[in-house]
């Protein structure tokens, strides 16, 4: 199964896509607020959404995993 | 055309098993890997095939060991005068017998002293361990490989192109040149192998995890540019090459301009809110002659970009933020990056452009426990310690100590010019006002009330910081409207370009590594 991880430690800022959803590599999945930046997080390939791992408002550090794919 | 006689004809047959290398089951799993032949390297590197080889008759006698498994040779690339050594894995691996060693110390030699850049095309296992007293330990074994390429370095450019393993001691050849292009899929690097580490550490790995092209490139940092072929490989060299001069006593060689990529201006790409991402990338295409980007750690730490490029075909070293990755903030790692590829422009006279769009330095644990204090001045000090033209344009947010990492205006640029997006603080609004405030904004109960004071008191800040304050204090030299930046940075490349700076009377800094 593939995993989508956070980039760097930050907040979740906004979730653009829901479990179950099919998502295109260099998709914009979810956006991070760190360092007072939004910080794009994109799909490294293409693949259906499995589970959402995070929710608006968490705390994520470098490394969490954000998204898992089918 | 060679006259018939008996002594010519035995030359031809000690020549004709020279260069057929090792044995034909080697060749045809070369082939399965798809890799060429070390002659055929050669021949598509050197401009129309032709080069001159030395040191080709080593080991003949013993039979089994070819040109001792490595050619040196020398002839033009792109026009250029260049020496390379090339290893033949079809010779016992490529692996490293005393003869090797010394014909690989010799073309050094000779780079170094006809001053013309030395290529490594690195495909080999290492030290031949049966011949270890010849050609490890002593003064012209192995080790005097890399103490010629440290004292080469930054004398002329030094290039590997990584086409296998590169394993043990031998992975210092990539380490001390200037840049590492690898062949994804068979170019590999490590100090020991997956099968020393089970042995010896316990620990079950592959080889692509713990040593191949691709982790090198995109985690490590030991790779540069990652490749898909041989072929690609020898054509980024190509590429790479015709943007340095021989040695660092000439110039860059300057090449006919081109106009920019066609695309969408500057004033539309760059957003105005400063925490908005927006792609560098497009950026610099506006910038530069068409397609005249050489990406130099492309796809490891990639909120910095570091690139050579031409500006009305003058060679340019390209330091930019990339908002879209990682907001643009910079870490441990995008200054060791952009550290290395500044003290490389910096060698070779190619002036620096850096373009900042910059959040300040990453903060948090976990980035202090790494020592990003002593990451970033590694940055601050290849930048601050350069003297080749430097000029730093100010795109949007340039926060603390970014600021300084890129050239800001104490670290002597040329010129510090500012786009009219330009912000220079040492923090944003949002964090400023919070910073200052913090115990006042919490104080009013009234949400609406607290709401209020916070976006008057950011709209103060603001004020203070207003980009026009800023240059009728002389703080920016400039402030250029985007779509008129390519000019202004085009006619003041060439306006600084017989700058020279005296330096103090050292040795040399400490540095800070």
């Amino acid at each position: 199964m593939k995993q989508l991880l956070s980039t760097m430690a930050g907040t979740v800022f906004t979730i653009g896509v829901s479990e179950g959803d099919e998502v295109t590599a260099g998709q914009t999945v979810l956006v991070l607020e760190s360092m007072k930046m939004e910080i794009p997080i994109e799909a490294e390939t293409a693949g259906k959404v499995a589970t959402i791992n995070a929710r608006i408002g968490d705390f994520v550090n470098e490394g969490d995993v954000l998204l898992t794919f089918e | 055309m060679t006259e018939k006689t008996a002594y010519n004809e035995r030359l031809e047959q000690k020549l004709t098993t020279i260069f057929a290398g090792g044995h034909s089951k080697y060749h045809e799993k070369m082939k399965e890997q798809n890799k060429l032949f070390v002659r055929d390297r050669l021949a598509l590197l050197f401009d129309d095939g032709v080069y001159l080889e030395d040191g080709r008759f080593a080991n003949s006698e013993a039979g089994d060991l070819p040109a001792d498994g490595v050619v040196t040779a020398t002839g033009k690339v792109g026009g250029q005068q260049v020496c390379v050594m090339a290893n033949d894995s079809t010779v016992k691996a490529g692996s490293w017998g005393s003869r090797t060693v010394e014909k690989i110390i010799r073309i050094q030699e000779i780079a170094e002293k006809t001053r013309v850049p030395m290529l490594y095309l690195v495909d080999s296992a290492g030290a031949r361990i049966t011949d270890q007293l010849d050609m490890f330990p002593n003064r012209r074994g192995a080790g005097r490989i890399f103490h010629n390429q440290v004292r080469m370095s930054g004398f002329v450019p030094q290039v590997c192109l990584l086409f296998g393993p590169s394993a043990a001691g031998g992975a210092y050849i990539p380490a001390f040149c200037d840049i590492v292009i690898m062949v994804e899929g068979n170019a590999s690097m490590y100090l020991g192998s997956p099968r020393m580490a089970e042995k010896v550490i316990g620990e079950k790995v592959t080889l692509e995890e713990m040593g191949g092209a691709r982790m090198h490139c995109t985690v490590s940092g030991c790779g540069d540019v990652l490749v898909t072929s041989e072929q690609e490989a020898i054509a980024e060299v190509q590429r790479y090459l015709a943007y340095f001069p021989a040695n660092f006593t000439e110039m860059p060689k300057v090449v006919e301009l081109k106009a920019v990529k066609e695309g969408r201006s500057l004033e539309a790409i760059i957003p105005e809110n400063q925490n908005a991402p927006f792609d560098m990338y497009e950026a610099i295409d506006q910038l530069i002659d068409e397609g005249s980007l050489f990406d130099i750690k492309k796809l490891f730490a990639t909120e910095i970009i570091t690139g050579l490029a031409r500006i009305e075909g003058q060679a340019v070293g390209i330091i930019a933020n990339q908002p879209k990755s990682k907001g643009g903030v910079l870490f441990g790692d995008s200054a060791d990056k952009a550290a290395k590829f500044i003290n490389l422009c910096d060698a070779f006279g190619i002036p620096l452009l850096f373009l900042a769009d910059v959040p300040g330095f990453m903060i948090g644990t976990k980035v202090e426990r790494a020592g990003i204090i002593r990451h970033g001045a590694k940055l601050i000090m290849a930048m601050s310690s350069a003297t080749v033209p430097k000029i730093s344009v100010i795109v949007r947010k340039a926060y603390g100590a970014g600021l300084y990492a890129m050239a800001g205006p104490a670290f002597e640029p040329d010129v510090c010019i500012a786009l009219p997006t330009a912000q220079i603080a040492v923090m944003g609004p949002e964090a400023a006002v919070n910073a200052v405030l913090a115990n006042k904004i919490e104080s009013i109960e009234d949400p609406k009330e607290r709401l209020k004071f916070v976006q008057e008191k950011h709209q103060e800040y603001k004020e203070q910081i207003d980009l026009y304050k800023l240059a009728s204090e002389m703080i920016i030299d400039e402030i250029v409207a985007p779509s008129d930046l390519r000019e202004v940075l085009a006619m003041r490349f060439s306006a600084y370009s017989t700058k020279h700076i005296p330096q103090p009377p050292r040795k040399h800094p400490v540095y800070p590594v």
